[in-house]
């Protein structure tokens, strides 16, 4: 501590040092104890329960007797849990897929033509973040009264512009249900893959972009060879932030299709059936928080899982390039 | 794809060429975007048979009685304030929390102060919504389900990762000058954090806000889960009420759904530019 040693006049007797000393220790607890036990009540100590609650059978809110993995055996391979499983999963992974097509993709074009810095670019940037920060119950009501089949704003368009056979009850068909609510999701979210790459694409050197241009005239193999390599940072948050979002999906869906994912659950995923699960609803009013913790407990492993493994793959390729 | 001919060709020609299929692309995007909340504050102009005959007129905007009865005869200003004063505690708890942490682990050198870095940052990567059934049990053993607290409670965790991540990156950036100037005249750890080094983390506290201050505001899934009295619903998940309520009536309709978008609406207008930075923040390293 040379602060102890050199703000004094006369050299401090060491009992005052000593002082000083526990009084920086002390000083630096009252500093991390406040925030770590918030971290350690509400984080941890919640992540490790959902994890031992799984193992256990459960009587409403009253936890009964160990039952290993019984819970995890009847939501994976006993019918009716397993197949409803199993529907969710595939919703999910199918969501995954194509909004990393619409809402990446989308996003990648969107940042590049940005990045050119047009007249009006500042006002495009706006606009396509301001769904963004509206919340997704907002979203999700606004886009329901759209896709109404009759009195929807998305037929009457379509009926205005002489597409009218092309008009559906969009969320009652089960073809259209779920890609409705992905092209909302993409609608709402696709502002931030943009900003994200634009920023990724913002801090590549001029000088490097310069020499590039002198070693090919094609736009695309320019894309290809520099541009995407060095923002390669940028396209691995926006793919592993997807990857979670999309294995967690549940408010837009529940605000859009109602909890049981209808048309009969062929909008259905993970986190509805979680919720269901776990704490119920109308139509089966039983709440099951053991099967509902060993649903949330393979969730997180998956998740954390790939998320994990992806992310370190995606790094490795940031660093090659 | 059209597009690639377009790349493809040098020149004069091409780069206009390429410029304009740009601006398109962009200026359809931006309508795309736009229009279906231009439709959707324009039907809160109208009646139901306006907006059933005729969705993309121009509405009389002098027409706002959807707008009074929304205000006056449900329950949106109490849902409202319940977010002011929800969003507003989680913000200070977690920027109040969070600082304090990030400062010691920034600032001064101890034993497993890398650690607990990692020990914040784990928290990141945690989706804190799979853990809502022990934070639901955790709750009611502490008697605080069915209150601000569960909520304020859950936000601050939820917001102490982040805001520690970026609190801590920003304040080992500041010289160390001004922090032994001050130790030379006798001041105190406390008063050195507080009057010297805390006003300089402005800038940073408003990254971390606003970070956390657009998912908190905008939450619906925790309330949903903690939140059954009607009196202490935040304005997400208070819109559910309102909406079943006037399922019928578009108008009053899209007028709530409206006002409960306009404020942050209006922020993100006014400060676009820190919410885009504080948004990307941690994407953006």
């Amino acid at each position: 501590m040379p602060s102890t040693t050199t703000n004094g006049i006369e050299p401090k007797p060491i009992s005052r040092a000593r002082l000083r000393l526990s009084g920086r220790g002390m000083w630096i607890t009252f500093l991390l104890v406040p925030p770590m036990v918030v971290m350690a009540l509400f984080v941890i100590y919640p992540i490790l329960s959902a994890l031992a609650y799984a193992f256990y059978d459960w009587q409403g809110l009253a936890r009964g007797e160990f039952v290993g993995f019984a819970n995890f055996k009847k939501v994976l391979f006993q019918e009716p849990f397993a197949s409803t499983t199993w529907n969710a999963f595939k919703h999910n992974i199918y969501v995954f897929f194509a909004l990393m097509i619409i809402q990446n993709g989308l996003g990648f074009i969107l940042a590049y033509a940005l990045w050119r810095d047009l007249p009006g670019a500042r006002f495009h940037r706006i606009a396509v973040f301001l769904p963004v920060v509206l919340s997704t119950v907002i979203i999700g009501y606004v886009w329901k009264l759209f896709f109404h089949p009759i009195f929807g704003a998305v037929n009457q368009l379509l009926e205005a512009i002489g597409l009218g056979a092309l008009a559906t009850p969009w969320l009652g068909d089960a073809d259209t249900a779920l890609n409705a609510l992905i092209f909302v999701n993409a609608w709402a979210w696709v502002g931030f893959p943009t900003l994200v790459f634009l920023a990724g694409l913002q801090r590549i050197p001029s000088e490097i972009l310069d020499a590039a241009r002198m070693e090919t005239d094609s736009e695309l193999t320019l894309i290809r060879k520099v541009v995407w390599p060095l923002i390669a940072p940028s396209a691995t948050v926006c793919f592993v932030l997807l990857f979670i979002g999309s294995f967690n999906w549940f408010e837009l869906p529940y605000i859009m299709v109602g909890l049981d994912g209808s048309p009969y659950g062929n909008t259905d995923v993970l986190g509805l059936y979680f919720y269901r699960t776990a704490f119920g609803n109308q139509s089966a009013g039983i709440q099951d928080f053991g099967m509902g913790s060993a649903l949330a407990v393979l969730m997180f492993l998956f998740i954390a899982v790939f998320a994990t493994a992806w992310t370190i793959y995606l790094r490795k390729r940031e660093i090659e390039v | 794809m059209s597009m690639q001919s377009t790349y493809d060709k040098p020149g004069l020609l091409g780069t206009y060429g390429r410029d304009g299929l740009m601006q398109i692309i962009l200026i359809a995007n931006t309508v795309l975007m736009l229009f279906p909340i231009a439709i959707m504050i324009m039907s809160g102009f109208k009646s139901n048979i306006e907006i059933f005959q005729q969705p993309f007129a121009i509405p009389d905007f002098t027409n706002v009685a959807n707008f009074v009865s929304m205000a006056t005869e449900t329950e949106f200003l109490r849902y409202l304030m319940n977010s002011f004063v929800v969003t507003g505690a989680s913000i200070f708890l977690l920027l109040t929390l969070g600082t304090m942490a990030a400062y010691a682990i920034a600032r001064y050198e101890f034993w497993g102060s890398s650690f607990l870095l990692l020990f914040f940052m784990a928290g990141l990567m945690v989706p804190l919504k799979l853990a809502i059934i022990p934070l639901f049990i955790l709750f009611r053993d502490m008697g605080i389900l069915n209150t601000h607290w569960a909520l304020i409670a859950v936000y601050t965790a939820m917001g102490l990762p982040s805001t520690v991540f970026i609190m801590t990156g920003f304040i080992r950036t500041l010289p160390r000058e001004l922090e032994d100037a001050a130790r030379m005249d006798g001041a105190s750890e406390a008063r050195i954090m507080f009057s010297v080094m805390i006003p300089l983390c402005r800038p940073a506290m408003v990254i971390a806000g606003i970070y956390n201050l657009v998912p908190i505001w905008n939450d619906f899934f925790f309330p949903l889960v903690f939140i059954q009295n009607d009196a202490l619903k935040t304005l997400p998940q208070g819109m559910t009420s309102f909406i079943g309520e006037y399922s019928t009536d578009w108008g009053v309709m899209f007028a709530g759904l409206t006002l409960a978008a306009a404020p942050i609406t209006l922020v993100y207008i006014i400060l676009s530019k820190q919410f885009i930075n504080g948004m990307t923040a941690g994407a953006v390293k």
